[in-house]
């Protein structure tokens, strides 16, 4: 099987871009690449659920065209789901022969087909039982009987979608046995993962995506894990990192006792207290749900406080509206940019305004600038990359590290003295997140000081002057970033390192 | 950009025109069906519209619409539904008329007393609306439930006021009853029409003020855009530091002073006076009108103008045997076709555009992977 420039083209972003795999019959091929690599699309594309907008599908050295997964049946290429397909209250067998029922006169012949799926299971070892019940077999069972589903409707070449995603480790060692008698009988499989010990372990032949096109072909002799993984993600990786400190001692924002509880009552911040000096970044590690976002919308001024006090620049703003906090120099990079960030009907010269609807450039006195907001929206979409063909089409337009972008740039722009970043490079691509990075240390030379949350460690660690673990609404560690490993936050995150700090 | 923005002006086009074509040929089937040669109604109506009577009645109509879809549309533009435009204009009028018509009145220079009789229709609409949007900021009542319910409460209203023992006084010579006539001074002069027994209104120009000041309040002022920004994202008005209960009030407050208008130039430039055969339902006629426009302040006019020319020449049908109502069902088959083809014209524009932006962006990617 051959695929030849196949290139996929969807709303802001193209999915695929001239990728070439080339799979030998009878083997195993993996395919890795990170998350949104253009691993699915691909696939969806092999197996005829979408069409390539350029490029060519040839199997056995002829071209196919298919237009719908039973064109790509018809040719022998079945597909396991990374999620499972099968009724639960059927059984193994009338799972199996769903949609492609033998029939002798008006009647299914459950005969036949039993004995086939028997005979099938026997061939390749896969210890199918037809005629037991979907919902009482183990995960690993269930796929074996997707795996028997398509082999029984003939296919020659198996697409498995991140097959291990959900099996333990005992049952990965047994599906890679079965794989390994599947080919034995001469059928080819195309294994897509992102496990590389894994890929590995099992496959005769590698190809690596990297976005959204193939980049290189390597058999697991020849690489290491780890060359691998930089295949995947890039050699020129970006490491976040401050080089000299630039903290100074003038507090910027100054939080004591700031307590906060849900509608229902639930205390969700607990007697938080932190202060961030001008050039300081804060890093606040934990896991999601923790309190950060109720932390960061305190500090908006969104949210409400039961206790506490909060000062920016020695003057208390506790009760200031949003507005005045904004206005007062805080950026607000928040964590849904949907929700939070952007009007996605709106173009993106008027979402430069949103947030900033006050202040030059964006406004005179109570009338807006217009042109003031086209000229900076320009501005940013220089500066930051944002890949956008004018600053009148729609956000929505965008894809959503584009729209990431130009909210960095906005919330960036004016000077600010305080900028609450919530996932500032979530999304987006690695050029654009060593942009965003270089951004802010060059403003955090000029004084800046950041509350940075992340789910990204290695981001936390590189980036912040000070980190902070926040667990159960409260900041329960402190650590050096020159000293902390990843394991020992992640550790803390949790809660288990709770005694020791 | 150039050819983005020369297709969004007919993608903005194809609706409006798409629903008319389509509830013309609906009304033509049924016009049809029940036996009436439609192209012969149609002449009957585009020809009496070159009768000047009726071309005046029409552009009188149409302002008043005009005004009562601008006071609907700045609610609609934050997501607000101000059902209550109906109520707004009827008690702003009516107390509006009793000031205007009042004696003491007669007294004052013209300009002021019309100002006054103007700024008195807007206090109370504004007031009578600010009832809605208090209640909605502090106790979260739903504004389409409190103004339906201030529409029953200003009729009410309405009706105890309008009596001879207080604002009203019986009509010389009929048993009508409505608030003294407001004599001369108080009156705006309407413009002439070439051949027609009936002026055009004067206040006309207000009503094209007010599409200019809603244009300009939505387009120009920081306030526009957070009220644009809070209809389109709550969420995302807030993070900006907009006040969202400040601006529900604040609009339902411009909502309803613009509502207090929709009664005015009826009342200074043909009733001059509150009586009860005053028109009624004009609010509704308002948010029908809103839709059709997509709250634009030139669309808005576009449809006030179609709706009162619908209006005036259906008075033709009956001479010819028609039903009159075939109006009404073809009004009715306009907004609702509108509102269907505005949201399918508006996904299509979404996804054109996020196709032009993957097409331009198309190489983009790609190009870099050669590098790396």
């Amino acid at each position: 099987m051959e695929l030849r420039g196949i290139t996929k083209r969807f709303p802001g972003v193209v999915a695929n871009s001239d990728v070439n795999v080339a799979v030998r019959g009878g083997t195993v091929h993996a395919l890795v690449g990170e998350n949104g690599a253009g691993k699915s699309t691909l696939m969806k594309i092999l197996y005829g659920m979408q069409g390539p907008d350029e490029g060519t599908i040839a199997i056995e050295g002829a071209p196919a065209d298919f237009h719908s997964p039973a064109d790509a049946i018809a040719a022998g290429i079945g597909m396991v789901h990374q999620h499972f397909m099968l009724a639960d209250n059927l059984s193994v067998l009338e799972n199996v022969v769903l949609g492609t029922e033998p029939r002798t006169g008006g009647r299914i012949d459950f005969r036949a087909a039993r004995a086939r799926i028997s005979e099938i299971s026997a061939r390749y070892g896969l210890g199918v039982q037809p005629d037991r019940l979907v919902d009482e077999l183990g995960v690993g069972e269930r796929q074996r009987v997707e795996i028997l589903k398509v082999l029984y409707r003939g296919a020659r070449i198996l697409i498995l979608d991140e097959p291990t995603a959900v099996l333990v480790p005992q049952e990965v060692d047994e599906l890679f046995g079965n794989l390994r008698e599947l080919k034995a009988e001469g059928l080819t499989i195309l294994f897509i993962s992102h496990k590389l010990d894994e890929v590995l372990s099992v496959a005769d032949d590698i190809t690596v995506m990297r976005r959204g096109t193939t980049v290189a072909r390597v058999t697991p002799g020849e690489v290491t894990a780890r060359q691998l993984a930089e295949l995947m993600v890039g050699s020129a990786l970006p490491v976040p990192e401050l080089r000299e400190s630039t903290v100074t001692d003038t507090p910027v924002l100054e939080v004591s006792g700031l307590t906060v509880a849900s509608p229902e009552g639930r205390t969700v911040l607990d007697d938080m207290s932190f202060t961030i000096h001008a050039g300081e970044v804060l890093g606040i590690a934990g896991v999601e749900g923790n309190g950060q976002a109720e932390l960061v919308e305190a500090l908006m001024g969104i949210r409400s406080l039961d206790a506490g006090r909060i000062a920016l620049r020695g003057e208390d703003i506790t009760k200031q509206s949003t507005r005045k906090r904004r206005d007062a120099g805080i950026g607000y990079i928040p964590e849904d940019r949907h929700r939070q960030g952007v009007l996605l009907e709106s173009s993106l010269w008027e979402n430069r305004i949103l947030g900033h609807q006050t202040k030059p450039p964006c406004a005179r006195g109570p009338l807006l600038d217009r042109a003031g907001a086209r000229a900076d929206t320009e501005r940013i979409v220089a500066e930051y990359d944002v890949r956008t063909p004018g600053i009148d089409v729609a956000a929505t337009a965008l894809s959503g590290g584009n729209q990431q972008k130009l909210i960095v740039g906005r919330e960036m722009s004016g000077e600010p003295v305080l900028l609450i970043a919530s996932h500032p490079t979530r999304g987006v691509d690695v050029g654009a997140q060593a942009a965003i990075w270089e951004h802010i240390r060059k403003a955090r030379a000029e004084h800046l000081a950041v509350l940075l949350i992340s789910a990204d460690l290695d981001e936390l660690i590189g980036m912040s002057d000070s980190l902070a673990v926040i667990l159960r609404g409260r900041l329960v560690a402190e650590y050096d970033p020159r000293s902390v490993t990843p394991e020992q936050l992640g550790s803390a995150m949790t809660g288990a390192a709770e005694e020791v700090s | 950009m150039g050819r983005l923005s020369l297709r969004s002006v007919y993608l903005g086009l194809a609706a409006p025109v798409g629903a008319l074509l389509f509830a013309l040929l609906v009304c033509a089937a049924i016009l049809g069906a029940t036996g009436h040669p439609p192209l012969e109604v149609a002449e009957a109506m585009v020809g009496s519209l070159e009768r000047p009577r009726t071309a005046a009645n029409s552009l009188n109509s149409a302002t008043t619409y005009y005004l009562s879809a601008v006071a609907v549309a700045i609610g609609f533009k934050m997501r607000l539904f101000n059902i209550g435009v109906d109520g707004q204009y009827r008690l702003a009028a009516m107390l509006a008329a009793a000031l205007a018509g009042a004696s003491f009145m007669d007294a004052l220079p013209s300009v002021l007393r019309i100002a006054m009789t103007v700024g008195a229709a807007m206090l109370v609409g504004a007031v009578w609306a600010g009832i809605a949007g208090f209640l909605k900021v502090t106790r979260g009542v739903s504004e389409v439930i409190s103004t339906i319910m201030l529409n029953a409460v200003a009729t009410a209203l309405v009706a105890f006021l309008l009596n001879p023992d207080r604002l009203a006084v019986t009509v010389a010579g009929s048993n009508n009853i409505g608030t003294p006539t407001i004599t001369e001074g108080g009156r705006v002069p309407g413009f002439g029409y070439p051949g027609s027994s009936s002026d055009v209104f004067g206040l006309i120009l207000l009503a094209a003020a007010v599409g200019v000041a809603y244009w300009f309040m939505l387009n120009r002022t920081r306030f526009g855009f957070d009220l644009k920004a809070t209809g389109q994202s709550q969420s995302a008005a807030v993070a900006s530091g907009v006040n969202v209960k400040r601006m529900v009030l604040a609009s339902m407050l411009l909502s309803g002073a613009a509502a207090g208008l929709v009664g005015m130039p009826q009342l200074l430039g043909a009733s001059y006076s509150y009586a009860l055969d005053f028109p009624a339902g004009l609010g509704f006629t308002g948010i029908a009108i809103a839709l059709l426009g997509r709250n634009h302040p030139v669309g808005m006019a576009f449809a006030a103008l179609l709706w009162g020319g619908l209006d005036q020449t259906s008075n033709v049908l009956d001479l010819s045997g028609v039903p009159k109502e075939i109006v009404v069902i073809m009004q009715g088959v306009i907004v609702l076709s509108v509102v269907i083809a505005y949201e399918l014209v508006r996904r299509y524009r979404l996804r054109l555009e996020q196709r032009d932006v993957g097409r331009a962006l198309g190489t983009a990617p790609a190009a870099e992977e050669v590098r790396a």
